[in-house]
């Protein structure tokens, strides 16, 4: 077991899947360099030019070149470094890369990987901090793994790249920093099973990547309150493991979803719709979302904080749900 | 040398179903164009020529009959450009190109009873009626796909070079685009990586003069609008008349050669003509009085036709040619006709490699 950064787990993670299998190649912009992120810092002077690829700023060839590796008999992991620059090559991704199996009948497989850093927190402006992971899942073909920790960073990178399905990796800018045990040895978290990272009987919260540790926040405020709130780490919304949540919400009949994504149509309204349509019976209290607010995000502390989510926002959610009485049905 | 055209690719879905795409293969093989010898070629180029045509004009009738699913473009007029860049292909080399495509699965190999299944929606079709014509493919004989986002596959072609450079492997990729393609970002990201990255690719730009209903010169100030770009990149260009598939083979047979030598990718521009429209839905209205006549005039069959009987080829073998493959694409289509629909499930696998489309538990 080793402390790691977020960062680091990333690197060691793209390593580990290295060394086991030679057909895992990288390519994206500023690898070599170790990326603006330090994500892949000294894999090139480990691995080589040939199986780290330094490219040109051309993210349709990026995605184009890692689709045609992983038809070639390659496992690439690509790398689009800001989330927000998948709109530069979203054909590929959406148009060709999720739909290669199924218009092939199954001919195809695509073994391949795109990595980026997303989300905000950081005062990256509009163009730099996006949560697009809501952009991915609105497109059936696609995995969506997002971690929370250094640990899912390495487990969740491990199960993407041997995966034979397309994986979007979507690692949190803000938790590039944030420490970690990496287990050792071959750490793998399968895709589509979601993290119950704390118990509670009152209140179910449902976080992705940055907001789970948010949730965890949340909860320990909760607690000295004597609200004992579960905290679900989603880790992927594709698979989405409805279950753990369907099955949490069903002990504590109160559910908030907190995604960074704007909330106008963020994937928390997918978990709170499958929540509304599957386990009506079990609600106490409507479910609510924390999201990510409907404006392109600024840059000033203030400005980028009021419309994000937070801890403060997820417990004024919890007591929102926690004080509402459900109307006694007319008889 | 290895046949084996599809590394880490498994056979699943619809290739392991209830209806299975039938391995019939009659018509037109991948061994038609292999190994051409000084004494056959000028036939074989021009039979092979033949069976796309005639292939394409069964669809086109079928099309109008309204049996056919989705749209239709056909490769009237373009048939010497697939035959002659084909036949500089070896067994183990890829190819790639869009919703015009039909020739270009053809001339790999790719079942044409399988192709006639997918065009009509029926069971059995090589994308198991999840692509239909504009997405055919056949992975087994090399070729990776028709892809109808115009440029999309240039990277991919490109990505398919990386591979075999990066495992080490004798195969040089294919990729046909039309004019149309050169003025989107892909082609140009995708040329310019291949050349910076020695890969193993043949671009192949199938001009036809026109980008759907406008003619390309009047949107673009170049006159050969792949092989005038190529040149920013480093690239070979090599321009050809589309039209005639011995000038073609020529020039694809040295260009296949660059690539496999690893001395990087090479772009060929074709000059060639639809002869129909767009898509079998445009009567094409748009062209200019003469225009079509004076192409047809030079129709790439004719034009090997008569060349070849110049070189002493016997008419009469030539004039045989048509009506055989007439007769057998007739057979595919009665054969793909009679054949079972599909059984509405279909539409819920394939989504993943497990077969599935479950997104959640
Ligand atoms: C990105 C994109 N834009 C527009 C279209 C619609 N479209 C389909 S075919 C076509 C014309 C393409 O012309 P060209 O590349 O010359 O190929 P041709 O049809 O002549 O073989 C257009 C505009 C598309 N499929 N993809
Ligand atoms: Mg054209």
């Amino acid at each position: 077991m080793a402390e790691l950064t977020y960062r680091e787990a990333v690197a060691a993670g793209l390593a580990r899947e290295m060394d086991r299998d030679p057909t895992v190649v990288l390519i994206g912009e500023d690898l070599r360099a170790g990326g603006v992120f330090k994500t892949t810092k000294g894999l090139f002077e480990r691995f080589g030019p040939v199986r780290v690829r330094d490219t040109p700023i051309s993210e349709q060839a990026i995605v184009g070149a890692a689709m045609g590796a992983a038809m070639g008999g390659l496992r690439p992991v690509a790398e689009i470094m800001f989330s927000d620059f998948y709109a530069t090559c979203w054909d590929g991704v959406v148009n060709e890369i999720a739909k290669a199996r199924y218009m092939s009948a199954g001919r195809l497989t695509l073994p391949l990987v795109i990595r980026s850093a997303n989300g905000g927190g950081i005062g990256f402006g509009a163009q730099h901090s996006q949560a697009t992971e809501n952009w991915a899942m609105c497109v059936p073909g696609l995995k969506i793994a997002c971690p929370s920790t250094p640990g899912d960073a390495v487990g969740l990178l491990a199960a993407a790249v041997r995966s034979d399905d397309p994986v979007l990796v979507f690692e949190h800018k803000a938790l590039y920093g944030v420490r970690g045990e990496v287990p050792d040895g071959d750490h793998v978290v399968p895709l589509g099973r979601a993290g119950v990272r704390r118990s509670g009987a009152d209140v179910t919260l449902v976080g992705l990547a940055a907001t789970v540790p948010m949730c965890l926040a949340a909860a320990a405020d909760l607690a000295a309150a004597g609200v004992e709130a579960e905290v679900i780490d989603l880790r992927c919304l594709v698979p989405l493991d409805a279950a753990t949540v369907l099955e949490s919400v069903g002990r504590t009949g109160r559910l908030v979803v907190v995604e960074e994504n704007p909330g106008q149509l963020g994937w928390g309204a997918a978990v709170a719709a499958l929540v509304a349509e599957e386990a009506f019976g079990d609600l106490r209290a409507p479910v609510l979302r924390v999201s990510g607010g409907n404006v392109p995000l600024p840059v000033a502390k203030e400005l980028e904080a009021e419309v994000s989510p937070s801890a403060a926002k997820v417990v004024a959610a919890v007591h929102r749900a926690l004080d509402h009485r459900r109307v006694a049905p007319v008889a | 040398m290895s046949t084996d055209t599809s590394a880490g690719q498994a056979a699943s879905g619809a290739a392991r179903g209830e209806h299975p795409t039938p391995d019939r293969n009659e018509g037109l093989t991948a061994d038609d164009l292999r190994d051409l010898a000084p004494a056959d070629q000028d036939l074989r180029l021009y039979r092979a020529m033949a069976f796309v045509r005639a292939f394409e004009e069964r669809v086109e009738t079928l099309y109008k009959q309204g049996q056919v699913r989705g749209p239709a473009h056909l490769a009237l007029g373009h048939e010497a450009v697939a035959v002659g860049v084909g036949a500089a292909l070896g067994p183990q080399d890829r190819s790639i190109g869009t919703y015009r495509g039909h020739h270009h699965a053809l001339v790999r190999g790719t079942p044409p009873d399988g192709m006639m299944l997918e065009l009509l929606g029926r069971a059995g079709g090589v994308c198991g009626g999840k692509g239909g014509s504009m997405h055919v493919l056949s992975v087994e004989h090399g070729y990776l796909g028709s892809h109808a986002i115009i440029g999309a596959h240039l990277p991919v072609a490109a990505g398919l070079g990386w591979a075999s450079q990066v495992l080490g492997e004798d195969r040089v990729t294919a990729c046909f685009f039309g004019d149309g393609a050169t003025n989107i970002g892909a082609f140009h990201e995708a040329l310019n990586l291949a050349a910076v990255w020695h890969l193993p690719v043949v671009f192949v730009c199938e001009n036809n003069g026109y980008m759907e209903y406008t003619p390309i010169e009047t949107v673009v100030p170049v006159t050969y609008p792949a092989a005038d770009r190529a040149a920013a990149y480093g690239l070979p260009a090599i321009t050809v008349d589309g039209n005639d598939v011995s000038a073609v083979r020529e020039v694809a047979v040295a260009a296949v050669a660059t690539a496999r030598r690893g001395e990087g990718p090479v772009l060929v521009e074709a000059r060639t003509y639809r002869h129909g429209g767009h898509s079998v839905a445009d009567p094409a209205a748009y062209r200019p009085l003469g225009e079509v006549e004076a192409w047809k005039a030079r129709d790439p069959l004719a034009v090997h036709r008569d060349a070849a009987v110049a070189r002493g080829g016997d008419p009469a073998v030539y004039e045989a040619v048509m009506p055989e493959v007439r007769e057998q694409v007739a057979a595919i289509a009665r054969r793909a006709q009679e054949a079972p629909r599909p059984d509405a499930a279909d539409a819920w696998t394939d989504v993943w490699s497990d077969g599935s489309s479950t997104w959640r538990s």
